[in-house]
């Protein structure tokens, strides 16, 4: 039986404002890190099923660009907070202000 | 060859100028003062070399053009050196007073602090009066006398820590500055008419293209003696030489007697032809001149500081010169100019001599007695008093001479006035050597003193020895003398105003008469000051004279003080509207930059949560549009 995509495309709302309240309320860079995985990965999701809904392959091919991506920036990121951990010893984000006005 | 000589007249000043400017400090006294020495005496040599050149020479005109200075369109300027009798003469006078100067100055400044800084600065102003003598143009003379006006106002104000010497150095530079504007005019004035500023272009064209007494000429005459007014502190301009005594002595000497004051006595007679075609402005010249010389000469009478004395002596004796030249007495004007050069410089050294050996005291009524103290300097100061006095058979009774009868055949006027101030001239010289040098001996002052070192004292012999046989230059029973007939291919025929050859019966009348002026003034001074005898003048009379007529009390009320409130407006203007504004605009910037520094957290958070706030608001906008 197939599901609607009307349901696919809440899931993947719920997962965005999930990872959105995470970025937004957790102070621990890594689960910052991971909730922005956890958006990139629902917009993903509401890529695939409009490609499914439109019956092309447009939304797929872009969901790979978008996988790419994130892995590039998995990279950069973590090299980032492995860096920010070296010289702070420490990786919550509100202990990095240096950019306070 | 030529050439070669001409450029390196201010060339070699200005080699010494830079030589001493970047490297004095660090080059012993002994180095500078032979560079500085050095330079100005190579010059003279060139000088002289020049010279008889164009002795050997006669009627050679030779215009050297070093390189081309810029132009425009038809305007095109050459810096163009003239090589003349005129200025070659005025060169040789320049470069020898200015080397005996330089060697005194050796002596007078030995223990000066800014020993290399005096004479680099000293050479730098023979270099421009160099420049300013040999120019080929208007627009190269006023480089030099731009260059001169610099010196000076860099040479009065030497010793600047002394606010009086600093505010005369200003006050010269300003007042001579209003003169210059004048002059300015008069070279814009000058390309229009003639489409060039050349001397030897401007002496030709000048009955071609200016009418006799019309007014182009008059405008160009006026606007050149205007310059001449300033450089050659003539009435009204005159106010700032008395105070350019605050610099040391051998400045005065060189810039303020001898060579840079009587910039525009020479000046009008490079251009006297212009003048010619401009009888108004030359009756104007010659009436200023008997003025200022009358002028200055009562003001001398009353003045307590012996420099001072000295600085209006010379006002007056250029008021002479401009006497000579406004009646159409070129010859005559530089005959005096020469030979006050010389007696002027020298009384100027004796005074140095006293200052030196009274440790820069110049009030005379601290003075008295020194002749038996500094015998020799008495003896030179009274050889340049008796000169400025008209005595024969020194240099200054020839010169004084000849310009008293130009003037006679001019206009009775200008001779009756030229002698009053003669007669006054030897009043107040005498009584300056007389409060100096005679008399009982000053309080307290002078224990020690003595005679000059030899580098100072030969200087001064020097000048004594020409101002001696100075006149030999301007004497013969027939008109004209040996400088006249040096000077007659650039002074042409015919460009006297009034007919020459008067009848010798009337020559020695008036002669006599000058002399028997001079000869009274000293007799009257004698009695007033050293026998004390003779009591003349009221306490009103002296002052009036004391306050120089009041014309500086004049200049403060209308000139200085609009000037100063003005000032003081535009500074308070400046500052509470223009400086407001652009301070205003900065620090309303700021505010605003403070106030929104507030969003700048720092925290990552927060920076989500407007991209959050960014991106619902833009949601808002597409979806309600």
């Amino acid at each position: 039986m197939a599901v609607p995509p009307l349901a696919h495309l809440m899931l993947s709302a719920l997962l965005f404002t999930l990872g959105m309240i995470g970025v937004l309320v957790r102070r621990s860079a890594l689960i910052v890190f991971m909730s922005i995985e956890l958006m990139l990965n629902a917009v993903n999701l509401s890529l695939v099923t409009f490609a499914r809904v439109r019956g092309n392959v447009d939304g797929q091919v872009l969901v790979f660009f978008v996988l790419v991506v994130a892995a590039v920036e998995v990279v950069v990121g973590l090299a980032i907070i492995v860096n920010i951990y070296r010289s702070r010893q420490t990786v919550d984000i509100d202990d990095v202000d240096l950019l306070r006005g | 060859m030529t050439r070669t000589l001409a450029a390196l007249i201010p060339l070699l000043p200005l080699a010494g100028w830079i030589a001493n400017g970047l490297w004095g400090g660090r080059l012993g006294r002994r180095a500078v003062a032979v560079i500085a020495c050095g330079t100005v005496g190579a010059a003279s040599v060139a000088a002289a070399l020049l010279f008889w050149r164009v002795e050997t020479a006669p009627g050679a005109l030779s215009r050297v053009d070093l390189y081309r200075w810029f132009g425009a369109g038809t305007v095109q300027v050459a810096f163009r050196l003239l090589v003349d009798p005129l200025s070659i003469a005025m060169a040789l006078v320049v470069c020898g007073v200015g080397f005996l100067i330089h060697v005194y100055s050796v002596g007078y400044m030995d223990e000066d602090p800014g020993f290399a800084r005096y004479f680099a600065y000293l050479n730098l102003f023979m270099a421009a009066m160099l420049t300013l003598v040999l120019a080929g143009n208007l627009v190269v003379m006023f480089i030099g006398w731009e260059g001169v006006g610099l010196c000076s106002y860099l040479l009065i104000a030497f010793w600047f820590t002394r606010p009086a010497a600093a505010a005369a150095g200003v006050k010269a530079f300003l007042v001579t500055r209003l003169g210059d504007v004048g002059f300015l005019l008069g070279i814009f004035l000058a390309f229009g008419l003639f489409g060039t500023t050349d001397f030897t272009v401007m002496t030709q064209e000048a009955a071609r293209r200016l009418a006799l007494g019309g007014g182009a000429a008059t405008a160009l005459a006026l606007l050149l003696f205007a310059g001449a007014v300033g450089k050659s502190a003539q009435l009204p301009l005159y106010v700032w030489l008395p105070d350019a005594m605050e610099g040391p002595t051998p400045v005065s000497a060189l810039i303020h007697a001898a060579t840079m004051v009587t910039a525009g006595v020479y000046m009008i007679v490079r251009l006297h032809a212009v003048f010619l075609r401009a009888p108004f402005a030359m009756d104007l010249v010659a009436a200023v001149g008997a003025i200022t010389a009358i002028f200055a000469a009562a003001c001398a009478l009353v003045e307590p500081d012996l420099k001072r004395v000295l600085a209006y002596s010379t006002i007056s004796q250029l008021g002479y010169m401009f006497l000579a030249v406004g009646v159409g007495a070129f010859g005559a004007g530089i005959f005096h100019l020469t030979s006050h050069a010389f007696f002027k410089a020298l009384l100027f050294l004796a005074a140095g001599s006293v200052m030196h050996a009274l440790h820069g005291e110049t009030d005379m009524r601290h003075m008295g007695g020194l002749a038996r103290r500094l015998p020799r300097t008495a003896g030179a100061f009274a050889i340049g008093a008796l000169a400025l006095a008209g005595i024969p058979p020194l240099s200054g009774f020839f010169s004084k001479d000849l310009i008293l009868a130009e003037a006679f055949r001019a206009h009775i006027w200008l001779w009756v006035v030229g002698v009053a101030g003669a007669g006054l001239t030897s009043i107040y010289i005498v009584r300056a050597f007389a409060l100096t040098f005679l008399g009982g001996s000053m309080r307290n002052l002078g224990e020690g003193a003595h005679d000059p070192p030899p580098v100072m004292d030969a200087p001064m012999r020097l000048l004594a020895g020409l101002t001696v046989v100075g006149g030999a230059l301007g004497w013969s029973f027939t008109h004209p003398g040996v400088l006249e007939r040096f000077l007659q291919p650039v002074i042409a025929e015919g460009a006297t105003l009034v007919p020459r050859g008067g009848s010798g019966a009337g020559e020695a009348a008036l002669v006599a008469a000058s002399l028997l002026i001079a000869v009274a003034g000293i007799a009257v001074s004698w009695r007033m000051y050293v026998r004390r005898t003779l009591r003349l003048g009221s306490p009103w009379l002296s002052n009036l004279l004391r306050h120089q007529f009041y014309v500086e009390t004049v200049y403060a009320a209308v000139v200085v003080g609009p000037a100063r409130a003005l000032a003081r407006t535009a500074a308070a203007a400046d500052r509470s509207v223009i400086d407001a504004a652009v301070v205003g605009v900065a620090r309303s910037i700021g505010r605003a930059g403070q106030s929104l520094r507030g969003l700048q957290t720092g925290y990552l958070t927060h920076y989500a949560a407007f991209i959050l706030i960014g991106a619902i608001l833009l949601l808002v906008f597409w979806v309600s549009r």
